[in-house]
């Protein structure tokens, strides 16, 4: 629902990043997001179309790979993947403790991008 | 023909919000304000939880409120009716606040001294749970009539708040709602989240929750000082 702000937030950083690296046109961006986020990759590449028109990265195509979730055990500190859909019902595979620390699943980053 | 090169960015998307999210938190300590952010679906409760809060905690505690909507100020307008400073923030569209909104809320209510700012997020229990807004404590509410199976459909709301108040309940009789499948689904996200049962209606319960937030206060007060 919020891919709107979250572009902006996309174009903005990779428009630094083009000025920087005096690119002329942007043509793929990968991002990494975790796979707890909601976002929709569809939307975010309709939001980036059109916040991107008159830029150099206009038309660029986002390539978005989700990040696997994995958690931290309080109890025993081995770590292990949770399962998509949520946190819900987290228990360590090793030793069944039921309070885990998450280390990924919730970002959003640039990775790099495909530029001339 | 120019050709491709490929640009390492490695750059956190929300890095900036989460830098100043983190910076506010520690700003607000120093003064001693404790930053409680209300969260919910449109409908639920939260400017009539904080109507009750503001009467329930009394004149010992100074309480402040930002709101935020997308439109209007209905909200902030009922609560400056009782007397406590209140700031509007129209989000613009946006589904949710972020730490540079709340930022400039701040800056709105500067010439107030404040022991407890609450804010009122938008009405959302998607957006909200995903930007961090410099809170100390994160709060949502869920109401009886919206049933029991919204930790199912929101797990990220409830997996990121510190307390969950089960508003409405004097709708009990009248809903389908099973306190226990609730409970079940919500500690299954969240082991540590603190839950209470409360009426904005008949007055409920608030005290629980009020005396929750005096004790977070004075929590605070003495990690503090």
């Amino acid at each position: 629902m919020h891919e709107l702000p979250i572009t902006e937030r996309i174009l903005k950083i990779v428009l630094k990043h083009a000025e920087r690296n005096a690119v002329s046109k942007v043509l793929t961006i990968r991002l990494g997001v975790g796979s707890l986020s909601d976002l929709e990759d569809d939307w975010l590449q309709h939001y980036f179309n059109y916040l991107g028109k008159g830029t150099v990265a206009e038309g660029a195509r986002l390539d978005i790979e989700r990040l696997p979730a994995r958690a931290l055990c309080d109890a025993c500190s081995k770590t292990f993947d949770v399962p998509k859909g949520g946190i819900r019902g987290m228990k360590c595979p090793a030793c069944g403790g039921g309070n885990a620390t998450l280390l990924s699943g919730r970002e959003y980053f640039i990775k790099e991008m495909e530029v001339l | 023909m120019d050709e491709i090169r490929l640009i390492e960015v490695k750059e956190d998307i929300l890095a900036d919000n989460n830098r100043l999210a983190d910076e506010l938190r520690t700003r607000l300590k120093e003064k001693g304000t404790l930053l409680i952010n209300i969260m919910s679906s449109p409908g639920s409760g939260k400017t009539s939880l904080i109507l009750k809060t503001i009467d329930a905690l009394g004149e010992d505690i100074r309480l402040g409120v930002i709101e935020a909507d997308i439109e209007s100020k209905v909200d902030a307008e009922k609560v400056s009716l009782r007397g406590v400073p209140v700031v509007q923030i129209r989000t613009g569209g946006f589904c949710h606040l972020d730490a540079n909104m709340v930022n400039q809320g701040l800056e709105a209510m500067e010439q107030h001294t404040v022991d407890v700012l609450m804010i009122e997020n938008v009405g959302n229990l998607v957006c909200p749970a995903e930007f961090d807004t410099g809170a100390h404590k994160n709060v949502m509410i869920l109401s009886v009539p919206e049933g029991d199976d919204k930790p199912l459909k929101y797990p990220l709301m409830f997996s990121v708040c510190d307390v969950l108040l089960i508003n409405k309940i004097d709708y009990l009789a009248l809903a389908d709602f099973d306190g226990e499948a609730l409970r079940r689904h919500v500690f299954a996200l969240n082991p540590t989240i603190k839950i209470f049962e409360v009426s904005c209606k008949t007055g409920e319960g608030i005290p629980d929750w009020a005396a929750w937030l005096r004790e977070q206060r004075e929590a605070f007060v003495k990690e503090w000082s």
